[in-house]
């Protein structure tokens, strides 16, 4: 069991007294890359916020252990630093902060954390160019605000360059693709891809298939109404593109 | 019911009483202050009139109390409590001023100590021909203009300013003649070395086609009570440039009552950055009168204060002439108990047709007990503007510090991060990098 990297088993939730989670179960193994796809309003992004420990939700039953550790009593930031990674569906803007500077404070954060010694701005922008080198980014995004007056798929590409220096066990992509054209997609799929380690897990969340035509999942969970209805391979997300999600939903409401 | 009435009926009078006695003693408080008037040098004998003018116009007066409209926010009481006699200017000497030179500046600097200039300590060379930098005194005798523009901006009136025209003996002078580019900053420094009551003054001319950058700074060798209360003057004639930052980092103790009039000329260009950290009580108010078509406009304002400390920043836009534009952002931060007032005046007449105008009033609390008061009042009569303002009064949100938490930064440090960020934005648009690199390490102890 060693390899497992996060399990969840009947995790309840709520958002200012209103049920989210109804009963949601997920395990996901090392070197593995999963899918939760649905409907709008199924809980999807909810279940991204909750593992990395937004404070507007509340979790009301069930447990989630990421490497053996129960995460739910983990602050957001020590979340982040045991190497959970959230890419937000809408990155906030920051002005005022160098987008370099940001980086950096993350990252010695993480490196504290592990007991290394923390870099200072001339190290750590080596560190940084061979990653901007490596996404294929311009470097100019690195003394910009951050995420000030990015377009939305430089806003992205900036959430993966995060993702990209933390080198997260868990790497949560909420929404990654949505809003972007399909050469920024090709881009951000790519970066995903090239990060991919075998110690490493990846959870994509995502209401449309197009993306995993770029990063291929192991695993396809589709989720509606607080819970994952069904589960296969990618071939699901095909089914589920040619047939939509009422195909789900109905053969949902048939078995009960 | 009846229990009830008691205290409020004494209540009622007793603030009777108050005010009528405060009333008194504002305007024998006022005539104190008057009373320790310095002699005006004989070199400046033709402003004697001005002088005159704005002595009757105190004499009549008394320190404004919350009633009075334009100091609806701010309470003066507590300036009543202070006592200031005549004293002679303290001799310090260059290793106390080592914080606060500019090496930019090493050889365009003038400092006034408790409001008297101290010639050893400053210094003034190299400047481009026809570039007047000295004490008041010094430009009488060698700008036979002078007096045309000394005390002749509009609102000398306000019974602060008219204070400081009746009571002032040293002040800075700028004069920058026509296409003159000065390109050291010019540094006028006022520091305080004690309880004191003074009245810097700065007049800056930059006549038509020249271009000048002004570093306007207070700052404090102790933590005494005194009150400065300054008026600095800038003319900005026809295509001219200023670009003035005004730096008030006073006693937490101190009163600072400070009044930039300017006046803009035809496709001139002023910025002004205003960056308040210190004071008690500290009062800004800033005045643009436009006199000619197309002139441009930028102020940013920052006030950050906390404790039970008050920031207060009065402003005027007043156009009168078309395509003139002016953008201004001011931001407060406000801790503890303290509190923070904006009150942005916009004037434009039917007369200044094509203006393009933005204001911008963004307010960070950061305590419950944080209190910010703001006022935009535009007031458009011309039909053919393009006019916006906004103001925010805002904690930090809850997304933004979870976004930095994600990335592995505690709470405690995204809150101070944010916080930073929100104010240095402010700091950036200061051109001087050696200033710039001051404010910034003040406002980042200021923001831990």
């Amino acid at each position: 069991m060693s390899d497992v990297i996060l399990s969840v088993q009947d995790l309840t939730a709520e958002v200012d007294g209103n049920p989210i989670l109804k009963g949601f179960n997920l395990e996901i193994k090392a070197g593995e890359i999963h899918a939760i796809m649905g409907p709008n309003g199924s809980g999807k992004s909810t279940f991204s916020k909750i593992l990395a420990g937004h404070p507007a939700y509340t979790v009301t039953g069930g447990e989630i252990v990421f490497l053996g550790q129960n995460l739910l009593e983990l602050e957001p930031d020590d979340r982040a630093k045991s190497g959970v990674f959230l890419a937000f569906q809408y990155p906030l803007e920051i002005p005022g902060v160098s987008n370099v500077d940001f980086l950096r404070v993350s990252y010695n954060a993480k490196r504290k954390h592990e007991g290394l010694e923390e870099l200072d701005a001339f190290d750590f922008d080596e560190v940084v160019q061979s990653k901007v080198t490596l996404l294929k980014m311009d470097p100019s995004f690195l003394s910009r605000s951050v995420n000030e007056g990015f377009s939305g798929g430089e806003k992205k590409r900036n959430e993966i360059l995060q993702m990209a220096l933390l080198e997260p066990r868990l790497g949560i992509l909420d929404e990654i693709d949505s809003g972007l054209d399909i050469d920024a997609l090709k881009v951000v799929a790519g970066s995903v891809n090239a990060l991919k380690k075998p110690e490493n897990a990846t959870l994509i969340i995502t209401h449309y298939q197009r993306l995993l035509n770029y990063i291929l999942p192991d695993v396809i969970h589709v989720m509606a109404d607080g819970r994952i209805l069904m589960s296969g391979d990618k071939d699901l997300a095909l089914e589920l593109e040619a047939k939509g999600y009422d195909w789900v939903l109905e053969g949902e409401a048939v078995g009960a | 019911m009846t229990i009830e009435s008691i205290p409020v009926e004494s209540t009622l009078s007793d603030v009777g009483n108050l005010g009528g006695t405060t009333k008194v003693n504002r305007a024998d408080y006022l005539l104190g202050l008057l009373s320790l008037r310095g002699e005006l040098p004989s070199e400046l004998g033709r402003l004697q009139e001005r002088r005159d003018r704005a002595f009757s116009l105190v004499h009549d007066r008394a320190i404004p109390t919350t009633r009075d409209e334009e100091w609806r926010f701010t309470d003066l009481s507590d300036l009543l409590r202070l006592q200031f006699q005549t004293r002679l200017p303290s001799e310090i000497g260059f290793p106390q001023l080592e914080d606060f030179l500019l090496p930019e500046s090493t050889n365009s600097r003038l400092v006034f100590v408790d409001g008297v200039f101290a010639p050893a300590l400053s210094a003034v060379d190299d400047l481009p021909d026809g570039v007047l930098v000295g004490n008041l005194v010094a430009g009488a005798e060698l700008v036979p203009a002078l007096p045309a523009y000394l005390a002749n901006q509009p609102g000398g009136d306000e019974v602060f300013t008219a204070l400081n025209t009746a009571s002032f003996t040293d002040g800075a002078i700028a004069w920058v003649p026509k296409n003159s580019v000065v390109e050291a900053p010019i540094h006028l420094l006022f520091v305080s070395t004690t309880e004191a009551l003074s009245h810097p003054r700065c007049l800056v001319v930059a006549q038509a086609g020249s271009c000048v950058t002004l570093i306007e700074e207070y700052v404090s060798l102790s933590e005494g009570r005194y009150f400065t209360n300054s008026v600095t003057e800038i003319y900005v004639e026809e295509n001219a440039e200023v670009r003035h930052t005004r730096v008030q980092r006073d006693s937490v103790s101190a009163f600072h009552i400070g009044k930039t009039a300017v006046s803009q000329a035809r496709d001139s260009r002023y910025t002004c950055t205003a960056v308040s950290l210190g004071a008690k009580l500290a009062r800004h108010h800033l005045e643009i009168y436009q006199t000619g078509e197309q002139t441009d406009t930028t102020l940013n304002g920052l006030t950050l204060v906390d404790g039970d400390r008050v920031g207060d920043t009065h402003s005027l836009i007043a156009l009168s002439q078309p395509y003139g534009t002016a953008n201004q952002v001011n931001k407060t931060v406000v801790r503890d108990r303290a509190h923070a007032v904006f009150n942005g005046k916009v004037w434009v007449p039917k007369a200044a047709q094509m203006t393009n105008a933005a204001q911008l009033s963004r307010n960070l609390l950061l305590s419950p007990k944080a209190r910010v008061d703001t006022k935009p009042q535009l007031e458009i009569t011309a039909d053919n503007v393009k006019c916006a303002h906004g103001a925010t009064v805002s904690q930090l949100e809850d997304d933004e510090v979870f976004y930095l938490q994600s990335r592995g930064i505690p709470a405690d440090q995204a809150r101070k991060l944010l916080t930073y960020a929100f104010a240095i934005d402010v700091i950036d648009r200061i051109s001087v990098s050696s200033l710039r690199d001051t404010l910034t390490r003040l406002i980042r102890v200021q923001t831990s």
